[in-house]
């Protein structure tokens, strides 16, 4: 057990699953039936298998685990370097749970270029494990970036009308903020002659250089995650992808901006993090309030879950920037939550559009006539993003306030409106989409859920439940890795924001915070 | 009794041997008429795979023959290799389309075997006259078979185009050399180095300032080589002009050589006036990667496009060139490496464009590949997606070295401009992923699209999509031919 890399094996068993779809041969109905099954497969083990990293991960301690160590380019002194901690093990478990869900949603509804598609999840998949495994900083980018080419295509490809469009945006939008973060790790290579990342913790940077790494680092992470006023590819993005390039957009590539957070932003420059706390509350506070107003009038049900992720990540953010144990616990719950959560919305948008080839809520109207189960599931999913209490969105965001009241009243205040106007536009969709006469022609022949999506809704329904109602073994494993991260942040620091402000000029430093 | 000691020639050997063979051929050419054509090609093929051989196994060490005139070291190795293989490929990929578009002249093969001896010799040299020899040996022979169709009005263009632009900048860089010759008394690289070594300390003497505009010369006539810009105009016309095998060829090889010479020239005997030369190419650098960045975006011939990203590339690598250490050389080389085999398998492609037995060179012609030709797709996909530098594929890695070198020696603002560029060049790049996977399918190219072709895709398509796994033959080799210049 110990000798076995079950790292690597997790990271790249779907990549050999790939591989493997693409040696099948026959006509298009095997290749199509065969890779579906393949892709399944193969997702199915490598949850299997990552189910025992969080087996026999210890608890107690907050170093990495499952350390795998390689030369790769010894002459830079990069290094093949793999581990997870408290942090990434979750992101690495939402990742291995929601690509198979992704591969059975999408069992029918992807008729085209099915063996191209498989392969897209299939790698895709590869990259995002990745990048919450890596522990060397040019890995990491490798990873992060490369998740481009596949997204890319799954979007043009399988794609709704505008795909053309919302691809270009996604994939530009991206490659401009990462590019910077490439220099970023030039840089910090340059300075500290690695780029391994346990090492590079260790690394006291200048004020004046943590600056401008924080600001390169944020390009990437800001455009990623998205905050307002960067989110603008999202909604396009999500309108236009397939459910399943939808659900692991919002599942889990949204999770990577808030993961670079954690993982470099914080603990490498909290001196720079601490004087831009102000600016990313700032942004956080507009983006919770102005996505969900935004939501509240959308139209279509793709765009409206859209831009409630963008004010769910904006509520994260101000967790993360809290520095207390309970802001960041609750952010990464938060990130989890809302992986499941928005996950799950999206496959129940997906699943009437399967039925009616419409996403606009006013098609809609009276389904628990006629879907009592769909009705059930588009509840208890709902009620968890609005965050009530007993669902995993409600114990996110008490962590995130609570964190967030001992550092600043007006944020926390602001940032509750959010919640409050997400409740409204929440339950504003559900009433339209649900309730009501079902009066429209239409509707009067869809079907409830069957087997295949009772079957892929069930654990999200049941892990929203879970986390909420019993949060604590989640809460255990978090712990001792977010208490490492507040000490981290605090030993790395130089003097604090204060030290940065004085690298500025008096008046852009007062504006910024 | 007279001592004579035959000199020693081995160091030369790959050349003297190519000079030979192609002398044969040029006689069994001559000999057996049009039909021995693709006989000569494959024995080019062979004398090139001969000469590679040659120059792996003769020795690392430095070495001098022909009075100094001719050097042999690690560098002239690296970069010999490189242009050894970029020809025999482009010879390869070249042959169904010479046979099939009326090139089939026995020239055609001993023409690209002598420029790839001017290449050679080009490489080598260490002096200035042995460069100018060698760089007009390559240039003649390739003004000639870019208007080797001369039955086609675009492709004589291409050439008459190329040599009136050639000559110009031979013309220069003959200007420059006198110059240099003038102020310092030599011709030799090395006796050109102490000169200014002795002189230097005053950067206001004449002399400095006479080697100075010299300099200036020589450099505008290898940017010209080059194609960088400001004196990159003739390459979208030539490249769109010359037949298909032609153009993969000057994007190939004679763009490595010319680079190999520019870093010869100024790394060796104007090495201590770094400072001087330094800000032409950080201003070459800058302008090539934005207009190659922004002048394809609105191309609709794939030749052309190429074109424009070759210029972009030449302004990458020249990123490596202007943080003037052993990382950025190091960073050069690696770059050059890449961009020659991802430049190979695009052409590869493109000579792949052809319907109903007709070429076809528009990117909408390549609408829906994906379905018609999903092998030929997915190829041309990897090389796009490998130019735009998206990681893990072998372009990223190219970009990565010589951005390394610009932060490592404090050049935020070229690295910066650089990165971006590379952003907005990856719209274009992308654009062909698009017309290819997203749009609808047209007719399907000819298929198959022969041994050769898929051969040639296959290998570059691997090397570009596994260069991450194991990059440390290129890099060891580009490290020893770097540090040559920082003894």
């Amino acid at each position: 057990m110990t000798d076995w890399p079950i790292l690597s094996t997790v990271t790249f068993l779907p990549l050999l699953g790939a591989a493997f779809i693409l040696l099948i041969r026959g006509d298009e109905a095997i290749i199509a039936r065969n890779s579906r099954h393949v892709a399944l497969w193969t997702t199915v083990i490598t949850f299997g298998l990552s189910l025992l990293l969080i087996a026999n991960f210890d608890t107690t301690t907050s170093d990495f685990q499952f350390e795998e160590n390689a030369a790769w380019l010894p002459e830079f002194g990069i290094g093949y370097h793999l581990g997870v901690d408290g942090i990434s093990i979750f992101f690495l478990l939402l990742t291995t749970l929601l690509v198979p869900i992704c591969i059975i949603s999408c069992w029918e509804a992807v008729k085209t270029r099915v063996r191209e598609y498989m392969i897209a999840f299939l790698v895709l998949e590869t990259l995002m494990i990745g990048v919450f495994s890596s522990l060397d900083l040019l890995m990491f980018y490798i990873f992060f970036e490369g998740q481009l080419i596949p997204m890319f295509l799954i979007i043009g490809i399988w794609g709704g009308a505008r795909r053309v469009y919302s691809a270009y945006k996604f994939f530009l939008y991206t490659l401009v903020g990462s590019v910077l973060f490439l220099l970023a790790i030039l840089f910090m290579y340059f300075q500290a002659g690695t780029t391994d990342i346990p090492a590079l913790m260790n690394e006291v940077w200048a004020p004046a250089v943590q600056t401008w790494l924080w600001l390169a680092l944020f390009a990437s992470f800001a455009v990623k995650l998205p905050m307002w006023p960067f989110h603008t590819w999202l909604p396009d993005a999500h309108v236009e992808a397939p459910t399943a390039g939808s659900v692991i957009l919002a599942g889990i590539l949204l999770k990577m901006g808030g993961y670079g957070f954690l993982r470099f932003s914080l603990p490498m420059f909290p001196d720079a993090s601490e004087f831009f706390m102000p600016f990313v509350f700032s942004l956080s506070v507009v983006a919770v309030i102005y996505t969900s107003l935004v939501a509240l009038m959308q139209k279509d049900m793709k765009k409206l879950i859209a831009y409630s992720s963008v004010a769910h990540m904006g509520i994260v953010t101000i967790g993360l920037f809290t520095f207390n144990g309970q802001g960041i616990e609750g952010g990464i719950f938060q990130m989890l939550s809302h992986g499941v959560v928005s996950a799950a919305l999206f496959l129940i948008v997906g699943v009437i559009y399967d039925r009616m080839h419409s996403r606009e809520i006013s098609d809609y109207g009276g389904l628990v006539h006629r879907m009592p189960v769909y009705a059930f599931v588009f509840m208890v999913i709902m009620l968890a993003s609005i965050g009530l209490p007993a669902t995993s969105g409600f114990v996110g965001e008490f962590l995130i306030f609570v964190g967030a009241f001992q550092v600043n009243t007006w944020v926390a205040m602001l940032g509750l409106t959010g919640v409050i106007l997400g409740a409204a536009y929440m339950l504003w969709l559900y009433r339209r989409v649900i309730f009501g006469d079902l009066t429209k022609e239409k509707l009067k022949t869809i079907t409830d859920l069957n087997m295949r999506e009772i079957g892929f809704f069930a654990p999200l329904v049941i892990l929203a439940l879970f986390m909420g109602i019993y949060p604590k073994p989640f809460l255990d494993v978090l712990h001792v890795s977010v208490e490492n991260l507040v000490q981290q942040t605090q030993a790395a620091r130089v003097g604090g924001g204060e030290v940065v402000a004085d690298l500025f000029p008096e008046a852009i430093a007062k504006a910024l915070r | 009794m007279i001592e004579f000691t035959a000199p020693e020639y081995l160091s030369a050997l790959p050349e003297i041997f190519l000079a030979a063979i192609s002398l044969v051929l040029l006689m069994v050419g001559v000999f057996l008429g049009n039909r021995s054509t693709n006989m000569l090609t494959w024995l080019s093929v062979v004398a090139m795979g001969v000469a590679f051989i040659m120059v792996l196994a003769g020795s690392h060490d430095q070495s001098t023959t022909f009075f100094g005139m001719f050097v042999s070291d690690s560098f002239s190795i690296f970069m010999k290799c490189l242009v050894l293989i970029g020809a025999a490929v482009t010879l390869i990929m070249g042959m169904g389309f010479v046979k099939r578009e009326n090139m089939n002249r026995f020239e055609f093969p001993v023409l690209i075997l002598f420029a790839t001896l001017g290449m050679l010799l080009m490489i080598s040299a260490n002096d200035l006259i042995a460069l100018y020899v060698g760089l007009e040996l390559q240039s003649l022979s390739l003004y000639i078979v870019a208007a080797f169709r001369r039955d086609s009005l675009r492709s004589s263009e291409a050439g008459l185009k190329y040599f009136v632009l050639g000559a110009l900048s031979s013309g220069m860089l003959l200007y420059g050399s006198s110059m240099v010759y003038g102020f310092t008394g030599f011709t030799g690289f090395h006796e050109i180095a102490s000169a200014i070594h002795n002189g230097g300390g005053n950067a206001h003497s004449t002399t400095t300032i006479g080697i100075l505009i010299g300099l200036v010369f020589i450099v505008a006539a290898l940017a010209f080589k080059v194609s960088a810009v400001p004196f990159h105009m003739w390459a979208p016309d030539v490249y769109e002009g010359a037949p298909t095998p032609v153009t993969a060829f000057f994007a190939a090889a004679p763009k490595v050589a010319a680079m190999a010479l520019f870093l010869r020239v100024l790394l060796g005997p104007f090495h201590e006036m770094l400072a001087q030369w330094d800000q032409i190419i950080v201003f070459i650098s800058i302008a090539s990667m934005v207009l190659g960045a922004f002048a394809a975006i609105g191309q609709k011939n794939i030749k052309r496009l190429i074109a424009y990203s070759s210029i972009g590339h030449i302004g990458y690598a020249m990123v490596g060139l202007a943080a003037g250490t052993p990382e950025g050389i190091r960073g050069v080389l690696i770059y050059l490496a890449i961009y020659m085999v991802m430049s190979l398998g695009t052409f590869a492609c493109i000579l792949a464009m052809r319907r109903r037995g007709q070429m076809v060179e528009k990117i909408d012609d390549l609408a829906g590949l994906s379905k018609t030709n999903p092998a030929i797709a997915l190829a041309l996909a990897i090389f796009m997606f490998s130019m735009a530098g998206i990681p893990p594929l072998a372009g990223f890695f190219g970009k990565l070295y010589v951005f390394l070198a610009a932060i490592e020696e404090g050049m935020y603002a070229l690295a910066i401009i650089g990165v971006l560029t590379s952003a907005v060049g990856a719209y274009y790049y992308i654009r062909i992923v698009k017309v290819m996977y997203f749009d609808k399918p047209v007719d399907s190219f000819d298929k198959p699209i022969g041994a050769e072709l898929s051969t040639v895709l296959l290998g570059t398509g691997v090397i570009t999509l596994f260069f991450f796994v194991y990059p440390t033959p290129v890099l060891e080799g580009a490290q020893a031919a770097a540090a040559l210049f920082f003894p």
